[in-house]
């Protein structure tokens, strides 16, 4: 349907899309990565995000989630959204097929400051289960240009082999000159002949030096908190760290009031925050 | 731009003719001294109550519901989101006998709303008639937070009540002046100006600061600050106050959908229901009610001003008159200046 540019505009309406693919990621099928391309291609034209900015899926008579973008913007063409099955739209989702229209609106957000104030660190990304996703955009973002950025380290740990997300590119890293990657599960697996212990304490083993270097965190509220001691010790500060804030939203655009942590609106402001600056906020995430 | 006068008799004739272009809202009284706002009924000038109606113009900017867009609901149906506007033949609206602070909230609100398309295109189909303040009520506090009785933000045409009926007309900008493009009305006398200057210079704004000397404080001193819990142990999260609060702007977004059509809508919500903040988790970060009660006044009072400037409240006395348990936000105010 033709829709006059006044009515694009507006910020509430989702881009038509098609799933292109799906892939089930972990071993539970609690998680899905879906490949969504744009139907129209003035819209893939004009799609452009930065890593760690989300958008908001949209289904049609079920509503809106917000979900961080796990593709990188040089990536073009479709999009990634790898998504764990926990309500009402994530749940229709996760029954959706190949073929299956949905909506998108975004993308929101800030992002990781990946050309400004991360250009030329030394970058350490420490991500624990299902909270890779924008942390793969960046990654693969980074790899893209790969010569704006010092040294790369990646720990990411999940709870089993098996529920690792992007198994296969992990490997693919790991066996990458240019890239520092340390791949852990919580406890020892039949075939895991990598690493085992929590992301925190590898993190300590690891001792990544803050030497003009940016740590961008991603994951479970206790893993964030745990892997700091270890960070601290090495003489990381708070204004080195990037931490990336999910709360409840609905307009996405700093509106209607319900992801605010004080006076910052996560979905506008947000969701990449220094920890220095979450250090300032009530602890309302 | 320069002020007229019309006579009781000939204001009744001239609303009539704006009813011709119009669709005008009034306050509507519906039982002793209870108003509401509604459609002009009878003919004749409306009697304006002093201080404010029970409810407010914001289902006038920001309805309840308002419809975002409509779609194909089948399932698997290709054009799910190749999506209609709705279309909704609407005759521009007249909101007639409106208080400063009612006015002044749809300033406030369009702050957040600025790129807000629904929430603007209602502002631009609607022009507001100002009825100023000579008399308050005992819960009206408009001069705390910015206001004042004969404050004309917001308002396209600006009214004072004369003593014999007549109205005293102020355009504020090219909407109202169109309102006066009849004959009905002459130039003010000398006395006429004298007096509404006399009212003028009564207007105390003592606390015009209000703003600044929030906005100066501590976000975490006051997010802090012990009084907290003495204030939320009372409130039973009714959220009475925040539908009835005419800067309280916070909405949800749900689909509907019947026999294959569908619709999103946004709806008024509240930062009181514990609802409003849990995540598909089950996490909720404002689980507790002190978390809520805090985040509504911290939100009017601290962080919108950090944000916007004023304060996100116009002293209307909405919330002191109808809470049930007699939270009165002019004592919550007071407590946060002295932190």
């Amino acid at each position: 349907m033709a829709m006059d540019n006044e009515i694009k505009m507006n910020p509430y309406l989702p881009y038509p899309a098609v799933i292109d693919d799906i892939i089930v990621e972990t071993e539970d099928g609690n998680l899905k990565t879906f490949r969504l391309v744009l139907e129209d291609e003035k819209d893939r034209e004009n799609w452009n995000h930065t890593p760690g900015q989300f958008a908001m899926l949209s289904i049609a008579g079920k509503g809106e989630i917000p979900i961080g973008i796990a593709s990188s913007p040089t990536e073009k063409g479709s999009l990634l959204f790898t998504v764990n099955r926990a309500g009402v739209v994530t749940t229709a989702l996760h029954k959706m097929n190949k073929g299956d229209p949905i909506g998108v609106r975004g993308p929101l957000g800030n992002g990781f400051p990946v050309d400004s104030e991360l250009r030329g660190k030394n970058i350490v990304i420490i991500a624990g289960g299902f909270a890779f996703t924008t942390l793969r955009a960046t990654l693969i973002y980074m790899l893209e240009h790969r010569d704006r950025y010092g040294k790369i380290t990646v720990i990411y740990g999940a709870r089993t082999p098996g529920m690792l997300l992007y198994k296969e590119e992990l490997k693919a890293w790991q066996s990458r000159g240019d890239l520092d990657v340390h791949i852990t599960v919580d406890r020892e697996a039949p075939g895991w002949d990598g690493l085992v212990g929590f992301v925190p304490s590898i993190a300590g083993q690891v001792r990544p030096s803050p030497e003009n270097a940016a740590a961008l965190i991603c994951g479970p509220p206790i893993m964030i908190k745990f892997t700091m001691p270890p960070l601290e010790e090495a003489g990381w500060k708070d204004s080195q760290v990037y931490l990336s804030l999910e709360n409840r939203m609905k307009c996405g655009i700093g509106i209607c009031g319900h992801c605010n942590v004080g006076p910052v609106y996560v979905c506008k402001d947000g969701p990449v925050f220094t920890r220095e600056e979450v250090q300032k906020l009530p602890v309302e995430f | 731009m320069k002020p007229l006068v019309v006579e009781k008799a000939q204001a009744e004739k001239w609303l009539e003719e704006l009813c011709r272009v119009f669709d005008v809202f009034c306050p509507v009284k519906v039982k002793g001294d209870l108003y509401q706002w509604g459609r002009l009924g009878k003919k004749g000038l409306p009697r304006i109550p002093e201080g404010v109606p029970k409810t407010t113009i914001k289902t006038f900017f920001f309805p309840q519901p308002e419809v975002l867009f409509e779609f194909g609901a089948r399932p698997g149906l290709k054009d799910a989101f190749r999506l209609k506007e709705p279309v909704c033949e609407k005759r521009p609206r007249l909101l007639f006998g409106v208080r400063p602070c009612d006015a002044r909230s749809v300033v406030l609100n369009s702050m957040p709303y600025e790129e807000d398309p629904y929430f603007q295109k209602n502002r631009d189909e609607t022009t507001m008639v100002g009825f100023l303040c000579k008399d308050g009520c005992s819960t009206c506090f408009c001069t705390w937070t910015g206001g004042s009785p004969l404050g004309m933000e917001g308002m396209d045409l600006a009214v004072v009540e004369l003593e014999d009926g007549a109205l005293f007309l102020e355009p504020i900008t090219e909407k109202g002046l169109g309102l006066l493009e009849f004959d009905f009305f002459r130039e003010p006398t000398e006395e006429e100006e004298v007096f509404v200057k006399g009212l003028r210079e009564k207007v105390n704004k003592d606390a015009e600061e209000t703003s600044s000397r929030l906005r100066s404080k501590g976000l975490m001193d006051l997010y802090n600050a012990p009084f907290w819990q003495e204030v939320s142990d009372a409130c039973i999260n009714c959220g009475t106050c925040t539908f009835l609060c005419p800067t309280c702007y916070c909405f949800d977004i749900q689909d509907e959908t019947l026999r294959g059509k569908g619709r999103r809508i946004r709806y008024w919500d509240s930062c009181m229901f514990p609802l409003f903040t849990q995540h598909a988790s089950g996490h909720n970060p404002r689980g507790d009610k002190l978390k809520r009660v805090r985040n509504r006044f911290m939100h009017k009072l601290k962080y919108f001003p950090d944000r916007f400037g004023p304060v996100s409240c116009v002293g209307c006395g909405r919330c002191v008159r109808d809470c049930p348990v007699n939270i009165d936000i002019r004592q919550v105010l007071a407590r946060m200046l002295e932190v």
